[in-house]
């Protein structure tokens, strides 16, 4: 037998390991357009020991390691570009503590957002986490890997913003923690240690996220999603502008989108709101309404297009089906709010030069201190030539936010390098020595942010 | 080259991969997709399974052993039906049970899968037993063969061969004769219902065996039908219609509010018992039945009905559908689908895992005694727990 899987085999268990060729073609592929990347090894281990060992077994044979989580970025961060052994670390999926007065919850990394959320709901319901817009199979270590942001973007700001702690496999297989549990503590704060954290949106390059603290917040006990639409899309920033200074939403988006054709070239802002009280929601409700958008509504530019809507869990994999072919990709990129209008006329324009319907979101992240906006592409899995578009329309995405000025967010392998190329030297080179004191064989995620 | 006989080829690059199939309606955890609980690798999720279909059709991979378990060791049970969000959710299954039509066509199911549908075509039920001991569960019975009663009973054949579910069987005859109800059996005359020849993908051999029953049924007269099986109650009411067989037919747990309303059934008295029941697959997601077994339980008197926290759409399956019962492709691991669930049950604190189907009576009552809760929670089927004398 190959002396690596037998070796994977006695840490993890023979039912958790596979070198077989249809787990192997599994999980080459990602959700996405990129091209399928094919492991030689694919394990799931349940314990950061057992993580620790196989980082160290890769050391040994000089082999690839790639931490996977839900597979949600789509744009292939966690795909085999080197091949070697790529980690499914969902079986690592405990929770561990849940602090309710110090609002926080420590989890292990490879735990869904939906496990979370479910957990929370039955046993503490008066409070929730950051919940990205990604499928509930999502996991937390993943989202972190990529600097992601959740529902909660509005008030807390990214979700990498909002840990207590984290526990890390380091590419030479030492296991270390961060935060106040670093020193045996409880998970309770990040700060003030001196400041290590090199793991946060380096998509496993540099270590492997197995546990995390993350804060809570709290939940109301009611919660209603308000829909403002206006027509122009140059009121949208400051429109937004006005809602942040209210400060009262819980989440702020503004999305236009050709399908469904009603709302084609329209911009919806969604406003979600909550409270424990009928009168509280109300109390916001007029606020940011009758405080803010009356005038829009009196001059003719905008109207309310739902008040009290149901808050459903984002069901974003029907985005997928909208060429009835199961894919679409999209660039995220933090961009000031300013950008909105620019970004949805030049996403729509790429969009209609590849024959895909445009679809732009804009999530406010913090008092406005920015925007992740996306522009999202449809393919058909099964016409290639779908999926040539896609890809190149992400590509001309990518392109086109380092012109405007943004900053990519968790870019694939073609936007890591446009980001890279417009890099200060000197930060360059900081990342470079970075990668290589913590992961001097270069194991870890090889192909990604990779400084030449 | 593409196998252009799958019939879901239009469909099949559809799926997303996006992993809602994995989770109850709760999202409690990825865990309630059975065959994805058991491994834990995304090759055995329904997702990774369709999109392995896919690449076999399509000519990028090879049909192996491998892939062979993979795509059998789905259990049909529907949870990714549930919670699927897309437009095709329908069908999602039936790509499944389309690529097990191709495995039989080119006769490369899994042993396992090949000795079961050997058995039901040569013996006319899945151990490969002889016909002659169809009737062994009557033993000591006098229940009269079907001739113008007003139901068939139908046993089915895990009712009628596997030790344990032969008690269910017995059980469930004598509370239909307690309650007065007319009915018949076949006896030895009996065979297979094909309910899991059609999970298993054999077209032929399910026309043959429907075709069977059908007429059999029609020659003697049959109207009305009730199951021991959920399974059995699936075929005669979803699967036979396609070969002209109509039959007024019921579980039999959908005829006990009714008889227990009526007086005919006298629930028995237990002292401060506390009860959870298992939706069975082919009862609850597949056929939306959730409440009669449910209102029978509610009516014994002395005894606490406690719900799992998976249950009704959200019932984790027991593993034992689509005739892995018999082929255990899910089996020999504490993440096998009957553990977990077993484990699901003694954390209730109940004293009784109440089912419905001789199948999940089967798989529940082996994972009880392998999880050693074999004190703590007995596992009995709701016609044995209404047949007690009260």
């Amino acid at each position: 037998m190959d002396s690596i899987n037998a070796a994977l085999i006695d840490i993890v268990g023979e039912d958790y390991v596979s070198n077989r060729t249809e787990e192997l073609f599994t999980y080459s592929k990602d959700l996405g357009t990129s091209e399928p990347q094919w492991p030689d090894y694919v394990a799931a281990p349940k314990t950061a020991e057992e993580v620790s060992r196989i980082v160290k077994l890769a050391n040994e044979h000089k082999l690839a390691v790639v931490p996977l989580g839900g597979g949600m970025s789509l744009a292939g961060l966690a795909l085999p570009l080197r091949g070697g052994i790529t980690l499914d670390l969902k079986r690592m999926d405990r929770i561990l503590a849940l602090d309710e007065k110090s609002r926080f919850i420590v989890v292990e990394a490879g735990i869904s957002h939906g496990k979370v959320t479910a957990h929370l709901h039955k046993h503490a319901p008066h409070l929730m986490h950051s919940e990205p817009g990604a499928p509930a199979a999502a996991t937390i270590g993943g989202n972190l890997a990529i600097h992601g942001q959740g529902d909660l973007a509005h008030p807390y700001g990214f979700n990498s913003d909002m840990i207590n702690g984290m526990e890390v496999v380091l590419p030479t297989g030492e296991i270390c923690r961060f935060g106040s549990c670093a020193l045996d503590n409880d998970w309770y704060t990040l700060h003030p240690l001196p400041d290590l954290q090199l793991f946060l949106g380096w998509s496993g390059c540099t270590g492997i996220i197995t546990k995390v603290s993350l804060r809570l917040f709290p939940c109301k006990a009611i919660a209603e999603q308000d829909m403002f639409i206006v027509e122009d899309e140059d009121l949208v920033p400051e429109i937004l502008y006005e809602l942040t200074h209210v400060g009262m939403a819980e989440d702020l988006m503004a999305i236009s989108q050709e399908i469904p054709p009603p709302f084609n070239r329209l911009h919806c802002i969604l406003v979600n709101l909550s409270g424990d009280s009928k009168e509280e929601l109300e109390f916001k409700r007029k606020l940011l309404f009758d405080g803010k958008l009356t005038k829009y509504i009196k001059d003719g530019t905008g109207g309310i297009g739902a008040v009290g809507q149901r808050i459903e869990r984002p069901q974003v994999s029907k985005t997928s089906d909208w060429r009835k072919g199961g894919g679409f990709e999209y660039v995220g990129a933090i961009v000031p709010v300013s950008f909105y209008p620019e970004c949805y006329r030049r996403g729509s324009e790429i969009s209609q030069r590849h024959g895909i319907p445009y679809t732009v979101l804009g999530r406010v992240i913090g008092s406005g201190h920015g925007m992740m906006f996306s522009w999202t592409y449809a393919f058909n899995r099964a016409d290639e030539d779908t999926v040539r578009h896609a890809r190149e329309a992400l590509h001309e995405t990518d392109e086109m936010v380092l012109e405007l000025g943004g900053t990519l967010w968790k870019p694939a392998v073609f936007g890591q390098k446009l980001v890279m190329d417009r890099m200060d030297a000197n930060t360059l080179q900081m990342m470079k020595k970075v990668k290589h004191l913590l992961d001097p064989n270069g194991i870890m995620n090889p192909g990604n942010w990779e400084v030449v | 080259m593409a196998l252009t006989q799958y019939k879901y080829m239009d469909m099949i690059h559809r799926c997303f991969r996006c992993g809602y199939c994995k989770f109850p309606q709760d999202w409690e955890d990825v865990d309630n997709c059975p065959s994805y609980a058991r491994h834990r690798l995304e090759s055995y999720s329904n997702g990774g399974r369709l999109w392995l279909i896919r690449a076999w059709i399509n000519g990028e991979i090879e049909l192996s052993d491998h892939l062979a378990d993979i795509v059998y060791s789905c259990v049909a049970c529907k949870n990714c039906e549930e919670m699927c969000p897309l437009s095709f959710s329908d069908d999602i299954l039936n790509m499944v049970i389309a690529a097990r039509n191709v495995m039989v066509e080119q006769g490369r199911m899994p042993p396992a899968v090949k000795k079961y549908l050997e058995n039901v075509q040569l013996h006319g039920n899945p151990y490969g037993l002889a016909s002659k001991k169809r009737s062994d569960w009557m033993e000591g019975l006098s229940i009269d063969p079907f001739k113008d009663q007003e139901y068939l009973y139908f046993v089915g054949s895990e009712g009628a061969y596997d030790s344990r579910a032969q008690f269910a069987a017995a059980a469930l005859a004598r509370l239909l004769q307690r309650a007065e109800v007319s009915f018949g059996v076949l006896g030895n005359d009996e065979t297979d219902d094909g309910n899991e020849v059609e999970m298993l993908g054999e077209d032929g051999l399910l026309e043959m065996v429907a075709e069977k029953n059908i007429s059999r049924f029609k020659a003697l007269g049959v109207k009305k039908i009730i199951t021991l099986s959920p399974h059995t109650y699936n075929a005669f009411k979803n699967i036979y219609p396609r070969f002209g067989g109509n039959f007024d037919v019921k579980h039999y747990s959908q005829l006990l509010p009714d008889l227990i309303k009526a007086g005919r059934i006298r629930p028995p008295k237990l002292e401060n018992v506390s009860i959870t029941y298992h939706d069975p697959c082919f009862l609850g997601r597949w056929n939306g039945e959730y409440n009669a077994p449910r209102k029978a339980l509610q009516a014994i008197d002395g005894a606490q009905l406690i719900e799992m926290a998976r249950n009704r759409k959200s019932a984790l399956c027991c593993g034992g559908g689509s005739g892995n019962y018999y082929t255990d492709l899910l089996g020999g691991s504490e993440d096998s689908p009957a553990r977990i669930r077993a484990r699901q049950a003694h954390a209730t604190g109940a004293d009784i895992l109440a089912v419905a189907c001789p199948n999940c009576l089967t798989m529940l009552e082996d994972a009880i005694k392998v999880e050693g809760l074999e004190e703590k929670i007995q596992v009995k089927d709701i016609a044995e727990l209404l047949s007690d004398p009260a």
